[in-house]
């Protein structure tokens, strides 16, 4: 190579280097708590009440309950729990386009789990996504979140799964195609979008404010499945809580917006939904917001619930286009009326779900199974109303367990595809018209 | 006309201590004590004990039949009413040579007794196998001949004349020479002393007055009102209510189960732990299911917790290439496959559920040194012994009270609900009744066995010349009746397969006993007909394809040595309109069938859509089953058996995975809707022969003739149950 | 202590508020003419009238139902429509082993009371969520169409 050669490709390389990183950090955009615009400051410098660890009244606690409360907070089981299968010893499936991730076990097993993690093992995987090894943990695990946790409080979290009985069970091998099995790749990805920092409080908001920041965005970790992704696969804040598809599920748009969002809402709405899945009129929690009501919400204290809804009040409105402005009110009480196209769909429904749903689609039989206002029927895509048709649901509320038996065993695609047009064109303002293979890729995406 | 009261509740208790002998009872004593065994009005088990009704001065010449002196003539059903309609066809048969006055029959359960009221083709007191009118119709129209002649030999006595002079009509005995008459129940006296005669002359079927007529059945009037008292129904004062979990995986045992939880729950009283199932008692359903639900069960899930469908259907697979015991040989099978053009199919039907709408439950109150169980069954007196057994206890100590039967379908063919309860019972103080949740009753059924056939035949200038057939499965009846196990054959599970309506030159059916791992198996409405005549006639329209002719013209030319099965094609072609254009992808297949003594022949008309969805348009059946004691209950049974076996055809599937059943409610093992049914039209045949069964008929065509249906309308030539919707949709999904 | 209106009566009795109006009935007030079938709503033989209409009470919390008009299979022929569906019934033998059939009586009563000419698709619209395992459904179309016709005559 000549050494003008040489210099070109230099010039070259070093072109792509500056724009590549400068792509990198405009594809990486604000932090998750940048849009509060208030002067940030260190934890430790923080005036105000403590944000962070247990409510006031659990101060006194155990490290082993503060670390169960704050587990619960940061709804580790769920994921963490095969179905069927032992609590927090993993074998959960992801299931991704190119392959399948499994949870691990963090029961203290010592050889299938964390038994042998050190403090310091276990900062570097929650908060890191290092691995005691120095491998790189796929960023299912939410670490980009659980980063802003404090050191006592990612300390109790394992205390407490210290104290549970270690179950021996090695979770199913992860089946990645290349070159998403390449592991060390995570470093970079790792490099470029877990800030890898502890949370910082905003001056100028309330404690409220800040307390629900801590939960939603280091614990409860809501933007893992309600922001949309870039294209790197991170958080895009910029459409932050804006709403996404993730796990084959529709997580909805939880900002501000006041036609597609919360900003219609009453405060008390947002408290009921979280702490018992469901409100009025707003229909109920099933699918992965079901499991984090029941695992996670619904155990946390009052105090924090309003804490976190004071938080999501101030994210900015952000609409979703694709979905329709208004919410269609019941349907008519007759099944001669509205929606009558679609004769599978209408066979199905009526054999099927009318005797809980009704054909108003107000249940006579509890409010839960109530179908008028709920986003899932008032979304064109169906994400949300096929996947509760084939898989179901099952709530653990305070008035006992709800469940909704899953029927996708036993109905084809063609007729799941038909029933979910047929119920969000009855009971939502614009119906949609989904196909027997997008319900097939609907149960690629849930099915373990 | 009209039902005990005590079947309004729970029926006879048997074997109340009566120091009587049975064999008395079957020799047809006479005095009215004799009957006072099962006489005993049971007490309404909701209501206020009664006191035992009196039988003193009964007519009583045998097991059946009892007339007091005001006329009131009591018919102890030998077989169970579970919606086959066999009471009012019973009563019918009865009623019919007693020429009984039909406003004051009065119907009971009997009680358990193989001697008094055995299946005569069982031998064992059991309701099934599409046998109760085959096997008592004429021990029944003796029955009632004996004692309609003795009346008149009573009545002819007391007038000094001959019996040939008088005649019999609606409880009276005639003498129209002078004018006279005696009600029943003023000769029941002199009756009672008379000794019954050896032969009585059987009515010629052209008089039958009864029998032929559709009449209204006896047991709707109290089901349309919630009177009638299912097994589920019955309430004993001071009973609890539980409910069971059994380990998931088949013959798994309990490790441990934490009821800290289940105890707090409000209501609950105990928890019954067993070696393999745990119970939850309380003071109503609705805390025993809170309760279950609370507990936290381990399972030692034992060896079985791997077994899934796959591996079921490898054993299966290959142990139906093994060599099988011959059942069945005409002409030279070797010579036959040997001439002309071979084709070789197999067919293959998966597990079923029985799916009764009334889920398992049996009520029992064991107190120590006797025990009473209430419960709906299909085998009285098993289920007595196996209570006893259960109990720890001599038979004569456990009274079983037989109920009506939401949907047997062969379920209470067996007596594993009525064990557990007892066992539960044992621990527990008081009476106690134990019902199953569905999922429970789902995933601890007795299943319909997997089965797989091989059929191999040759054709020469488009006729079968060898016809081979060989059935793969379970010998449900080397488990249930061993006896009639014999040679290493399956009664059952080669039925209507060995014996062919078909005139094959050379023909061979062979059996291979194969076990499923794991999954008990047992009979299931239509029992072994269901493969086989799924799997010949699903094989006959392949080979008139391959022959080039039309599937019932194919048939036809077969069935030269079965006249009355050739009629049944010939009248349900042609109500079909066999032949006529049809839309694309709708088509008409056909099927016959020689079951129970039944011909019959079924033509489904269906539709399938571009993706595979299939509606049902039409089913014409044509019925000739002999004598038709009550041929409305005759359509009515080929009518619901059309629904039962198409539900099974389109989504009975029962699969393991894990050791255990996946399905377990009606969202996953599904079932046909009214939304869906076809118009069903079913044509009798009129006939003098003998009645054949009809129970379970009507379950068996269907499926095959839906089959060929979407054979004709889609080409695809289906060989397994139930239907694969991908499989026969026009654009096959990627 | 809850109080109940049920075929005209007033009922009282002790139970949790969650539980279903379907063991209240059959387990505490011995009325066992409604069925348990499978307890998730899927198969209608727990069928009663809230109010006139049809409703699953296998799944209705009895708190729900305090202070509204409950109708049972023991009731229904008390109105004029429950009995010509009685009559129905009986005239063209719908029923076979019965267990099912209180629940399709009460949604056929139900039916006719709101739509008393319905067409097939109001039947299947109306009957759909009752299981029928021995396949009564063709007479079960017809005798409400019969019932209907009677109410005309």
């Amino acid at each position: 190579m000549t050494p003008a050669a040489r210099r070109i490709l230099g010039s070259v390389i070093l072109i792509g280097v500056v724009g590549a990183a400068g792509a990198a950090l405009y594809v990486r955009g604000p932090g998750p708590m940048a849009f509060s615009g208030g002067p940030k400051v260190a934890l430790a410098d923080y005036k105000g009440p403590n944000p962070t660890g247990v409510p006031a009244n659990m101060t006194s606690a155990s490290p082993i309950e503060r670390g169960e409360y704050l587990a619960r907070a940061a709804d580790c089981m769920v994921c963490h729990t095969a179905p069927g299968g032992r609590e927090y010893a993993g074998g959960f499936a992801f299931k991704l386009p190119f392959g399948t991730l499994y949870s691990t076990n963090i029961t203290p097993d010592k050889e299938t789990g964390i038994g042998n993690y050190t403090d310091q093992q276990f900062l570097d995987a929650v908060r890191s996504g290092k691995r005691h090894d120095g491998a790189r943990l796929y960023p299912a695990m939410p670490y980009t979140s659980y980063t802003y946790m404090t050191d006592a409080d990612t300390l109790a979290v394992k205390a407490y799964l210290f104290s549970l009985a270690p179950v021996r069970a090695a979770p199913p091998e992860n089946t990645l195609a290349f070159p998403f099995n390449q592991r060390w790749a995570m470093t970079f990805w790792s490099a470029l979008f877990n800030p890898d920092t502890r949370f910082e409080p905003d001056t100028s908001q309330s404690p409220e404010w800040n307390r629900g920041a801590y939960l939603v965005e280091a614990l409860a970790h809501c933007g893992e499945c309600h922001t949309p992704r870039n294209l790197g696969f991170a958080l895009d804040n910029r459409k932050k809580f804006a709403g996404a598809l993730t796990a084959g599920w529709r997580a909805f748009n939880i900002t501000s917006d006041k036609t597609t969002g919360l900003g219609s809402w009453s405060d008390d709405d947002v408290v009921s939904y979280l702490s018992i899945g469901h409100a009025k009129g707003h229909g109920t929690a099933s699918g992965p917001m079901g499991e984090a009501v029941d695992h996670s919400f619904s155990k946390m204290a009052p105090t924090d619930i309003k804490a976190m809804v004071a938080f999501l009040r101030t994210v900015p409105a952000v609409p979703s286009p694709d979905l329709p402005a208004k919410l269609a009110p019941p349907a008519p009480p007759s099944h001669r009326d509205g929606m009558t196209a679609n004769a599978l769909g209408k066979t199905v429904f009526q054999g099927a779900c009318v005797s809980c749903h009704g054909w108003t689609g107000e249940s006579a039989l509890s409010p839960m199974a109530t179908l008028t206002g709920a986003w899932a029927v008032n979304d064109p895509g169906a994400t949300n109303v096929a996947q509760i048709v084939i898989s179901g649901t099952k709530r653990h509320t305070p008035q006992g367990a709800l469940s909704m038996p899953a029927f996708g065993k036993s109905h084809s695609d063609t007729e799941i595809a038909a029933v979910a047009n047929y119920v969000t064109a009855r009971f939502g303002s614009k119906g949609s018209q989904i196909t027997a293979s997008d319900v097939a890729d609907l149960r690629k995406q849930t099915e373990q | 006309m009209k039902l005990a009261d005590n079947m309004l509740v729970a029926a006879s208790p048997a074997n109340k201590p009566s120091g009587l002998s049975r064999r008395n009872l079957l020799a047809g004593a006479f005095a009215g004590g004799f009957m006072f065994a099962f006489q005993l009005p049971v007490r309404a088990a909701n209501e206020p004990t009664q006191p035992p009704d009196t039988t003193e001065g009964k007519f009583a010449p045998n097991a059946f039949i009892r007339i007091d002196t005001t006329g009131k003539t009591t018919l102890v059903m030998p077989q169970v009413e579970m919606g086959q309609g066999i009471y009012t066809a019973i009563a019918m048969i009865l009623a019919e040579e007693l020429d009984a006055d039909y406003a004051q029959i009065t119907l009971e359960h009997a009680p358990p007794s193989d001697k008094l009221y055995g299946n005569p083709i069982f031998i064992i007191q059991a309701t099934g196998g599409s046998t109760s009118v085959r096997a008592f119709w004429k021990p029944l129209r003796n029955a009632g001949a004996t004692a309609r002649a003795m009346l008149v030999q009573a009545a002819a006595e007391q007038w000094q004349v001959e019996p040939a002079s008088c005649t019999a009509s609606n409880g009276q005995v005639m003498h129209a020479a002078s004018g006279r008459k005696l009600s029943y129940g003023e000769l029941c006296d002199a009756a009672g002393k008379l000794t019954p005669p050896k032969e009585v002359a059987l009515k010629d079927p052209k008089d039958f007055s009864v029998i032929g007529k559709p009449l209204k059945r006896f047991d709707t009037p109290d089901k349309v009102n919630g009177k009638t008292i299912y097994g589920i129904d019955a309430m004993v004062p001071g009973m609890s209510f539980a409910t069971l979990a059994q380990c998931p995986v088949f013959g798994g045992k309990l490790a441990k189960a934490d009821d800290r939880a289940a105890k707090k729950i409000p209501g609950v009283r105990q928890i019954v732990v067993l070696d393999d199932l745990v119970a939850v008692v309380g003071d109503h359903m609705w805390a025993a299911k809170s309760g279950l639900e609370a507990l936290d069960i381990t399972w030692d899930e034992g060896p079985n917790a791997k077994i899934s469908s796959k591996d079921i259907w490898a054993h299966l697979r290959t142990a139906s290439e093994t060599d099988g015991v011959i059942a069945k040989s005409v002409g030279d099978i070797a010579k036959g496959l040997a001439t002309g053009e071979r084709i070789d199919a197999s067919y293959e039907m998966p597990f079923l559920a029985h799916a009764t709408m009334e889920p398992l439950n049996c009520t029992v109150h064991f107190k120590g040194d006797s025990c009473e169980v209430w419960t709906g069954t299909q085998i009285m007196s098993r289920v007595q012994s196996e209570a006893a057994r259960a109990a720890g206890l001599p038979i004569d100590k456990v009274t079983v009270n037989q109920h009506m039967i939401g949907g047997g379908f062969g379920r209470r063919l067996e007596p594993d609900m009525v064990v557990a309860a007892v066992r539960i019972a044992k621990q527990v103080n008081g009476p106690v009744k134990v019902v199953w949740t569905r999922e429970e009753d789902i995933q601890h059924d007795i299943y319909r066995p997997v089965y797989r056939d091989n059929i191999s035949a040759t054709l020469s200038n488009g006729k079968v010349v060898g016809f081979k057939y060989k059935i793969a499965g379970s010998a449900v009846i080397a488990r249930w009746l061993p006896p009639a196990f014999q040679k290493g054959i399956d009664i059952d599970a080669i039925d209507s397969a060995a014996d062919q309506p078909y005139d094959f030159p050379h023909f061979q059916c062979e059996y291979v006993r194969v076990e499923p791992p794991a999954v008990p198996t047992g009979f299931w409405r239509g029992v072994g007909p269901n493969n086989n005549v799924f799997a010949i006639e699903s094989f006959m329209d392949e080979l008139a394809r391959k022959a080039g002719k039309d599937p019932v013209v194919f048939r036809r030319e077969l069935l030269g040595k079965a006249p009355r099965m050739l009629a049944a094609l010939n009248l349900a072609a042609e109500k079909a309109n066999w032949g006529q254009p049809l839309p694309a992808r709708v088509g008409r297949g056909v099927s016959i069938q020689p079951t129970f003594d039944t011909s019959i022949a079924t033509v489904v008309e269906a539709e399938i859509d571009s993706q595979g969805e299939i509606r049902l348009r039409q089913v014409n059946v044509a019925v000739d089953t002999g004598i038709a004691v009550n041929p409305d209950t005759i359509v009515a049974q080929i009518e619901g058996g059309i629904v039962f076996g198409l539900t099974a055809a389109l989504y009975g599937d029962i699969t393991i995975e894990k050791g255990r059943v996946q399905q377990s409610n009606f969202h996953d093992y599904r079932m046909l809707r009214i939304d869906q049914m076809p118009k069903i039209n079913v044509h009798l045949i009129k006939s003098g022969e003998a009645p054949g069964g009809i129970g379970e008929c009507g379950v068996i065509g269907g499926p095959p003739a839906l089959r060929n249906a979407i054979y004709a309308a889609t080409g695809v030539a289906l060989r397994r149950m139930p239907i694969d919707r991908d499989a026969i949709a026009e654009r096959k999904k990627s | 202590m809850a109080n109940l209106n049920i075929n005209g009566e007033q009922k009282s009795f002790d139970a949790p508020e969650d539980m279903p109006l379907l063991w209240v009935l059959r387990d505490i007030l011995g009325m066992t003419g409604t069925k348990f079938g499978c307890g998730v709503a899927l198969c209608g033989a727990c069928t009663v009238h809230i109010d006139g209409k049809a409703v699953r009470s296998c799944l209705l919390p009895v708190s729900a139902v305090s202070g509204r008009a409950i109708t049972t299979i023991e009731g229904v022929g008390t109105t004029p429509v429950g009995a010509r569906v009685q009559k129905a019934w009986l005239d063209l033998e719908v029923i076979q082993c019965g267990y099912c059939q209180s629940g399709q009586i009460m949604s056929a009563a139900a039916l006719l009371a709101a739509t008393p000419t319905p067409d097939d698709s109001d039947i299947d619209a109306a009957m759909a969520g009752n299981i029928c395992r021995c396949g009564t459904y063709v007479r079960v179309r017809e005798a409400i169409k019969h019932a209907a016709s009677e109410r005309q005559t």
